[in-house]
């Protein structure tokens, strides 16, 4: 079983973002960054399939600056294969990441696509969709699991997404209102995975030496043949409003008083 | 060496190493205090992440990696917000079992450093005795060799692990008085006649468990000897060295976190209207540490190189431990002055790292003694 698993590499959510002066981006000076933690889960999910399924492989495909080959690395180091850099400097919308992992696919040929459900930097959570139309495939999105992260399941590093016994078909669990459902998608396919899949390993030293060894490929889109002039562009952005400073009320009543009369809440 | 030569693999295990401390550890900082334990779990945990193994062979369980690795190892480390545990886990690997690495046969490797480094067996360094601490050339504890045994009597004091430990990197006096007599042994301590007579209450470090140790007439085979006998003093002498290099590192790193934290602090806490860290007293107090941390930090990087590439580095190891312990004293009197109220409270890291900072300019060989060690080494002092 070949599996193809993305790892972006987004801003550390303990950085402080602060906002450019002309609203055009945030300022990316002194920020840290990372592998978007979803997709840490997708690798995680990915690993566990291969090891249950022998002979297997994962590669892990990242779009972006030559600096985004530290979150491939960072993918090695917890035991994929090999990995894949596509090197683009700058702003690109999800569809032309989208249409670029489609070329991927196409030269990859996976039995399976696995991604964060989204990026925690823009939130958009719609790339796995764009690629499984565009390719034509089955999705799951949300991939879950009935097992809690405490369980003996999760401890035993077990795989979430079943594969069936004929190889043709993976099972998944996602999350929805009060519930899981049980999905049955057959491969090849794309699956977006959820936060409670599973608790990402962390990377041991004897791994991250071993990654040394490990390739990483790197392309550009001009070579795969994506255009990328986005189609969306970033009108602005804004911080959130600041918080402002509350009020003490003298009793209880002043308070039901402000709450019924000024916020309408009661 | 212009810039620390981390590398991307060096990032990554601080990226993991911080991770890990950040969700497993920190959380349990306070509570791992009150209990004057931590969990053994601790121990497997740390070597799951390959962070006891850093710079041992790979037939040991080890990764054979650089020092910079150990620094890295180090100054993640300070992120558990518990002295304690840290100095636990610094003795594990960097203190009580590189003696056993460097020297030891490959029956004591498979018996004693193999299972330290993969977290199943607690070690300890037993070097320090009621009456002699850096003064080594004077210890008292005995091994009287009888037939294909030593006999070991004494004591030890101030033992890291002491509690717990399942083995002992032992400091024994097996011939004259002296530096000569010294010898170094592997010490299981399930052997007959070995008594944790103690577990001393400490100032600070308190999840670590640190013990009075009793040892009559406990034989043990002589197969157990590290090195040649007699040759002891020597391999005690360099394992201070990598003793003390730790903790500057650690004390510079524990520095950054403090500042870091006086910083934000003084952001969010206002007095007669202005955030403290706007006042000028506390920007000029907390610029002369930050500037004092960095040097610090250089002097120990400089240790550090040579430390690696296997250089003489006793004096600028002295000087780093010397100079970023004492400087310890001051940077966390001044951060914990500017918590106010909240930094006298336990559950306020600023306030146990108080207590714990404490050691810096005591253990692995006091103020004093770094600075004695270094006057030798000065033309005409």
């Amino acid at each position: 079983m070949k599996i193809l698993v993305t790892v972006k590499r987004v801003e550390d959510w303990e950085s402080k973002i602060k906002v450019r002066p002309d609203q055009s981006w945030i300022i990316t000076e002194g920020v840290n960054y990372r592998a978007n933690p979803f997709d840490e889960i997708g690798v995680e999910e990915a690993l566990r399939l291969r090891d249950a399924n022998a002979p297997s492989e994962v590669v892990v495909v990242s779009i972006g600056p030559a600096a985004a080959g530290a979150e491939i690395r960072s993918g090695l180091a917890m035991g994929a294969d090999r990995g894949i850099l596509v090197k683009h400097d700058g702003f690109l919308d999800s569809d032309a990441v989208a249409r670029i992992l489609v070329k991927i696919v196409e030269k990859e040929k996976p039995d399976l696509v696995v991604m964060g459900k989204q990026a925690v930097d823009v939130d958009d959570n719609v790339c796995g969709q764009l690629l499984a139309e565009y390719l034509g495939y089955g999705q799951v999105t949300f991939a879950s699991k009935k097992e809690s992260l405490e369980s003996p399941e999760e401890k035993g590093k077990k795989a979430g997404l079943k594969l069936s016994a004929d190889k043709k078909s993976l099972q998944c669990a996602r999350e929805v209102d009060g519930g899981l459902e049980v999905l049955e998608v057959s491969l090849p396919a794309i699956v977006t995975v959820d936060l409670r899949l599973n608790v990402p390993r962390y990377a041991s030293l004897p791994n991250i030496m071993k990654a040394k060894k490990k390739t990483i490929e790197e392309l550009l889109p001009a070579a795969l043949g994506v255009d990328i002039a986005p189609k969306v562009k970033v009108v602005k952005v804004e911080p959130p409003p600041l918080r402002t400073a509350g009020i003490k009320v003298p009793d209880v009543a002043a308070l039901v008083k402000k709450l019924h009369e000024e916020a309408k809440v009661v | 060496m212009i810039e620390a030569p981390f590398t991307p693999e060096h990032d990554l295990f601080r990226k993991n190493l911080r991770d890990y401390v950040e969700r497993e550890l920190a959380p349990h900082a306070l509570e791992w205090d009150e209990a004057g334990i931590f969990p053994r779990e601790v121990f497997t945990g740390m070597a799951e992440l390959g962070a006891l193994g850093i710079n041992y062979a790979e037939d040991v369980g080890g990764s054979a990696g650089d020092y910079w690795y150990v620094v890295v190892l180090a100054e993640e480390l300070v992120r558990s917000r518990n002295a304690g545990v840290n100095m636990a886990l610094l003795v594990q690997s960097q203190m009580a079992t590189p003696i056993i690495g460097e020297i030891g046969t490959l029956e004591q490797k498979k018996e004693f450093l193999a299972p330290a480094l993969a977290g199943e067996k607690i070690a300890a360094l037993g070097i320090s005795e009621p009456d002699a601490g850096s003064d080594v050339a004077n210890l008292k504890t005995t091994a009287r060799r009888e037939g294909d045994e030593y006999v070991i009597n004494g004591a030890k004091m101030w033992i890291t692990n002491g509690t717990r430990a399942d083995f002992i990197t032992l400091a024994v006096r097996t011939g004259e008085k002296g530096y000569g007599g010294i010898s170094l042994l592997t010490f299981p301590t399930d052997v007959k006649g070995y008594s944790v007579s103690k577990k001393l209450q400490k100032v600070g470090n308190l999840a670590s468990d640190t013990a009075l140790l009793f040892f009559e007439d406990c034989r043990v085979p002589v197969r157990y000897l590290l090195g040649e006998e007699n040759h002891g003093f020597y391999h005690v002498m360099t394992n201070f060295q990598g003793e003390r290099l730790v903790a500057a590192i650690g004390a510079v790193a524990g520095m950054d976190r403090l500042v870091e934290d006086a910083i934000q602090y003084g952001g969010e806490r206002s007095a007669f209207g202005r955030p403290l860290a706007k006042f000028q007293v506390w920007k000029h107090k907390l610029v002369e540490h930050l500037t004092a941390i960095e040097a610090a930090r250089w002097l120990t990087y400089r240790a550090v190189d040579l430390f690696d590439r296997k250089e003489v580095a006793i004096k600028e190891i002295s000087m780093a431990k010397l100079f970023a312990g004492d400087l310890m004293q001051k940077v966390v009197y001044d951060c914990m002055q500017l918590h106010g109220g909240m930094g006298y409270v336990v559950e306020t890291p600023v306030a146990r790292a108080f207590r714990d900072a404490r050691l810096l300019t005591i253990g692995g060989g006091t103020s004093e003694i770094m600075k004695e060690i270094i006057a030798k080494l000065v033309p005409g002092l």
